[in-house]
């Protein structure tokens, strides 16, 4: 069995409010401060903007890709449950900024390069991605089970981390051989502030997210043991 | 001497899983035949002309391998799950990870008999020229289906014994597989093309490099995953 099954890990900390307005009112902030302070840029204009909201997904979803891997990780390691459900959280929450970051990269690509999509090494790694999390979550509902659901989202959640600089690899050489166009950018000191802020802002919405999920995750851990304690005849103790 | 039990179980486990093969071979017919349908339908796709089909060649040929072998990989596991014969393998005295070579090396020669026949027909329907460098064609065609086959067979433990295992299995395996399937496709075109500026030997490198992570990575990870 393992160390600190749910049944005694009892009711969760819950994720506190305050946070949940200070990330929202962080980032309504952080928006109209970036919106406001820079100035058109001289190549891309007003699209620019995107890209306040672009890179910190995108680094948000690598942080919270990041987090399943530790987290799965600990779970076979040490069998605590808390690990597997904070995995699963994590994933939730980052395959949405996984899609989000896709989307956004695709309303900015449009009028930039003229197409919605284009297989640069790190457009096509970030669908891989989003595909590889996509698996991991079809898993975790096909598979009732908890220790083998978090036995097997664990190795699941492992292998596609351990893939994700091998795809991005293999894409860019790929690509040199097929030589299209790159796009080299860089963040001119102007926009550097309000990218930090949101930077912030992001993170700050994600930690709040996967808290809640983390939370509701608990719950219904919970609810599971005592459906199965009461199926068992058992006694409400 | 543990090991040497070891490499007895895994001789053991192949010569089951082939033999169960070669008495029925109801398996291996209807996937071989997948195989050569899907070349058939890229054909119909891509054609009729020549040099859009020998373009398209080794593309076709690996999606035909990848979409066929991923009904091998299920298959694999379920006809020990239809006996109840999976508790018993676990049940025995040994490593956990004898019983994934076992059936990885099982796997590995079912693929490359179906192998045979897909490349044979694909030369035929995708008019093919046999280029001089098909030795290394042959050593491409074999990294790639060891890429193929240990992810497959990793991923098939989870997705046969689980709900809705049809879909699960592609959904997990296609994504994983995408660096291995790049790699030894454009190893094929390059060799089959015999344009020298592509450094072929550099995507059979990386093939190799990529096989050797996902074995290890399996070899590690198959413990969790068949024990539970």
């Amino acid at each position: 069995m393992s160390p600190a099954s749910a049944d005694s890990l009892g009711p969760p900390k819950p994720a506190p409010a305050w946070l949940g307005w200070l990330s929202l009112l962080f980032f309504l902030f952080t928006q109209a401060y970036a919106v406001l302070t820079s100035p058109a840029d001289e190549s891309m204009g007003h699209l620019q903007k995107i890209l306040y909201v672009h890179v910190p997904s995108a680094w948000v979803t690598f942080g919270a890709f990041g987090v399943v891997l530790v987290a799965s990780l600990l779970f076979l390691w040490r069998g605590d449950e808390r690990s597997d459900l904070l995995a699963a959280s994590s994933a939730e929450v980052g395959s949405m900024f996984c899609g989000l970051t896709l989307v956004q990269g695709m309303l900015w690509g449009r009028p930039t390069w003229g197409v919605w999509w284009s297989w640069d090494a790190r457009l096509t790694s970030t669908l891989v991605l989003f595909l590889i999390f996509v698996g991991y979550l079809a898993l975790r509902s096909f598979v009732e089970d908890p220790q083998r659901r978090g036995q097997w989202s664990a190795a699941v959640g492992i292998l596609g981390a351990i893939n994700v600089p091998i795809v991005w690899m293999s894409v860019r050489w790929w690509r040199t051989l097929h030589q299209i166009q790159s796009n080299p950018k860089a963040v001119s000191p102007i926009y550097l502030r309000g990218w930090i802020l949101n930077v912030i802002a992001f993170t700050l919405i994600a930690i709040w997210l996967i808290w809640r999920r983390y939370e509701a995750a608990r719950f219904e851990r919970a609810a599971e043991h005592a459906a199965q304690a009461a199926a068992l005849g058992g006694n409400n103790g | 001497m543990a090991f040497r039990d070891d490499v007895r179980r895994i001789r053991a486990i192949v010569w089951k899983d082939l033999t169960t093969e070669r008495r029925s071979k109801a398996g291996f017919n209807s996937v071989a035949s997948l195989g050569v349908t899907i070349l058939v339908l890229f054909g119909l796709a891509l054609g009729p002309a020549n040099d859009m089909l020998q373009a398209a060649a080794p593309g076709a040929l690996w999606l035909a391998v990848l979409f066929a072998g991923v009904l091998a990989f299920n298959r694999s596991y379920q006809v020990e799950l239809d006996g109840g014969a999976l508790e018993a393998l676990l049940l025995y005295p040994g490593a956990r990870w004898a019983i994934f070579a076992g059936k990885l090396i099982a796997n590995l020669i079912f693929v490359t008999l179906m192998l045979v026949i897909v490349v044979a027909v694909g030369i035929v329907l995708f008019q093919v020229t046999i280029p001089p460098k098909w030795p290394q064609i042959l050593l491409v065609l074999m990294l790639g289906v060891v890429g193929i086959v240990a992810l497959g067979t990793f991923y098939a433990a989870m997705s046969s014994r689980s709900r809705a295992r049809e879909v699960l299995l592609p959904l997990l395996l296609y994504p994983m597989l995408i660096p291995v399937m790049l790699a030894a496709m454009e190893a094929t075109k390059a060799f089959l093309s015999g344009n020298a500026l592509i450094e072929a030997g550099a995507f059979i490198q990386m093939l190799t490099l990529f096989d050797v992570i996902f074995l290890v990575a399996t070899f590690l990870a198959f413990e969790y995953v068949i024990e539970v």
